[in-house]
């Protein structure tokens, strides 16, 4: 009571504030809250026409489809290794580069190729998806003309799924690596330029210095992006799947992960049973991992904690 | 004196040095390093290269080699029929910069108005309401709730609201904004208020001033996220004269069927479209703005990027 009657108070207090802040409380309440009810479809039979509350429930029936279809281990399996397998390409490459470009001496060649590497994180997956078409369709795709030129046989990578691990973990750095070496470069810039002056001195060499000094600095910021990226590794991410490899039904056993098959149920099936049950399981194992990881990091090390 | 010889010691002891040990590997990491960078750089820059070389290749000499990473014959077929009948690009055009100006703008106020609450040392619920907001990118109810959320109840199927609300809070962007904020002292406000002005006065007048920085940086991010979302447009627009352009290219792309759209507008035979390059024309075309605007806005992204990771 008392707490309802402070907020009152507070709340006429300065009204004016509450006010601005008003339109965002208002748009994230409509947009992310009032939908988060939306999980409980995992346990009923949705009909469009009676709506979320009026469905009929169903149970567990739901998840029982999911897991006994195979589809559900199959989907989180995927989900899983591309992220493990995108977490250690992309934030291995990205802090190379990183200390790579921080060293370098020449700085117009520092700053062009940098600008080049960033460029990548600027274009829609649309695009990349036509440099998909563009490079690897059986007919015409560059790949085929050059391996016709050279006197070999073409390839038809759309029979071949595990070829498309490779190619989405290039793309996958091919778009994060310029924006992750930016966070990366920011923090070696952060270091005491002294560190490196008095082991000069020493006459430490620059892979010592790159040993003793860069890489224990940057390692705050090498936890923090392998904790969010940990915290993520339940969610595909869509778009690059979606462009990559599209709707080739051949490729779905390597490249199905979750969000992709929760999306080809909404669009194409219309039959929400198995892609809400995979929205629940998503949704609520997400926020135990991230609990669970900030949680422990609290413990070992406060000041690397999410929140 | 003593100070100076001191000082001419250590220069010469880091001359010895450099001399000494530093020199071979240094080259090593110069030679690995250069190259690996350079690499990088060519793989980056080689899809565009295959794309734009693919758009002003020749029909014919597409059907008879395939691709090549340089044109075999050059065309300009496909950009001709392309600017022909210009109308679909241009309306995609339109939509797009639409989209993006309105939930740009609409976007960076909220979210900066926001910013400016949570940052404010006096306000009591500042940390309650940050993780108000915050929660949401730990906990949500996933696009498939989402979805029937805005088709079945609020009805926005077709409208270019479902284009434009989905992406017009971003909870990232409300703390890179907060952080820019806490730079601005607080001494600002405090003695405004002293002086009567109130609350909305003090943000319009003194804070958004102040934070032409953060406003640009933010404004960017949100400007590339609308501009390249074909996503919600995939979702809930289906008729193609509301397609912003991300979408059209993909229709194009994946579809036969925006292609004899253009055919029959251009009555050219669906046989004798040059559709193979004119895939990647339109490819190029929706493009070009980004990478011809890129060199002046990518400081602002660094800045932001910069900002967001150092209290992310």
């Amino acid at each position: 009571m008392n707490t309802i009657s402070n907020f009152y108070r507070e709340i006429k207090k300065n009204r004016t504030l509450w006010l601005m802040a008003l339109p965002a409380i208002f748009l994230v309440i409509l947009l992310m809250y009032i939908p988060m009810a939306g999980i409980i479809l995992a346990f009923k039979d949705y009909k469009y026409n009676l709506g979320v509350f009026g469905s009929p429930w169903s149970g567990l029936e739901n998840f029982r489809f999911f897991f006994l279809s195979g589809t559900g281990f199959l989907v989180t399996r995927n989900t899983i290794l591309y992220n493990v397998m995108n977490l250690i390409t992309s934030q291995g490459l990205a802090i190379l580069i990183a200390i790579i470009i921080s060293e370098m001496k020449g700085k117009y060649f520092k700053k062009i190729s940098q600008s080049i590497i960033f460029l990548p994180y600027f274009i829609s997956w649309i695009i990349v998806g036509a440099f998909v078409y563009n490079i690897f369709n059986y007919e015409t795709g560059t790949l085929n003309t050059v391996l016709k030129s050279l006197g070999g046989e073409p390839l038809n990578l759309y029979g071949m799924p595990n070829a498309w691990i490779f190619i989405i973990a290039f793309f996958n750095s091919w778009k994060w690596v310029g924006y992750t070496s930016v966070i990366y470069i920011a923090s070696i810039t952060n270091i005491d330029a002294e560190c490196f002056e008095a082991a000069d001195i020493d006459g430490a060499n620059i892979f010592q210095k790159i040993k003793y000094i860069t890489i224990p600095s940057i390692k705050p910021t090498i936890i923090i992006m392998i904790l969010l990226n940990v915290s993520k590794i339940l969610r595909g991410d869509f778009q690059m799947f979606y462009q990559i490899v599209g709707n080739n039904g051949q490729l779905f056993n390597a490249t199905d992960v979750i969000d992709t098959f929760v999306f080809r149920s909404l669009i194409s099936s219309g039959d929400m049973s198995m892609s809400s049950a995979a929205t629940f399981y998503q949704s609520v194992l997400c926020f135990v991992i991230i609990m669970l990881v900030n949680g422990s990091v609290k413990k070992v090390s406060p000041e690397n904690a999410l929140f | 004196m003593y100070k100076n010889i001191k000082t001419i010691e250590t220069k010469s002891n880091k001359i010895n040095t450099k001399k000494r040990s530093i020199s071979l590997a240094t080259l090593i990491f110069n030679i690995v390093g250069y190259s690996l960078v350079s690499l990088a750089v060519i793989l980056c820059l080689i899809p565009f290269i295959m794309l734009i070389s693919g758009s002003i290749t020749s029909e014919q000499a597409i059907a008879n080699y395939g691709y090549s990473i340089f044109p075999k014959e050059i065309s300009f077929d496909a950009y001709a029929l392309l600017f022909k009948y210009p109308k679909d690009i241009i309306r995609a055009y339109g939509v797009s910069i639409f989209i993006t100006v309105v939930g740009t703008i609409s976007g960076l106020f909220i979210i900066t108005m926001t910013a400016y609450v949570i940052s404010r040392r006096d306000f009591k619920y500042r940390n309650k309401l940050t993780f108000f907001f915050y929660f949401t990118t730990l906990f949500n109810g996933g696009i498939l709730s989402v979805y029937i959320f805005l088709v079945r109840y609020l009805h926005l199927k077709g409208s270019y609201l479902a284009l434009i609300l989905p992406l017009i809070i971003n909870i990232f962007y409300l703390l890179i904004m907060r952080s820019f904020m806490k730079s601005i002292p607080d001494s600002i406000s405090e003695s405004a208020k002293i002086d009567g002005a109130g609350d909305f006065t003090i943000f319009m007048k003194l804070i958004l001033p102040l934070s032409k920085a953060g406003l640009a940086t933010i404004g960017l991010f949100y400007a590339l996220d609308y501009w390249n979302d074909w996503y919600h447009a995939m979702l809930y627009i289906s008729d193609y004269k509301k397609f912003p352009l991300q979408y059209m290219l993909y229709t194009m792309l994946s579809a036969g069927e925006a292609m004899s759209r253009i055919s029959s507008m251009s009555s050219v035979s669906m046989a004798e479209m040059p559709s193979r390059s004119i895939k990647l024309a339109m490819a190029v075309v929706a493009t070009g703005p980004i990478i011809l605007v890129y060199p002046f806005i990518q400081k602002y992204f660094v800045k932001g990027i910069t900002v967001g990771a150092v209290k992310g």
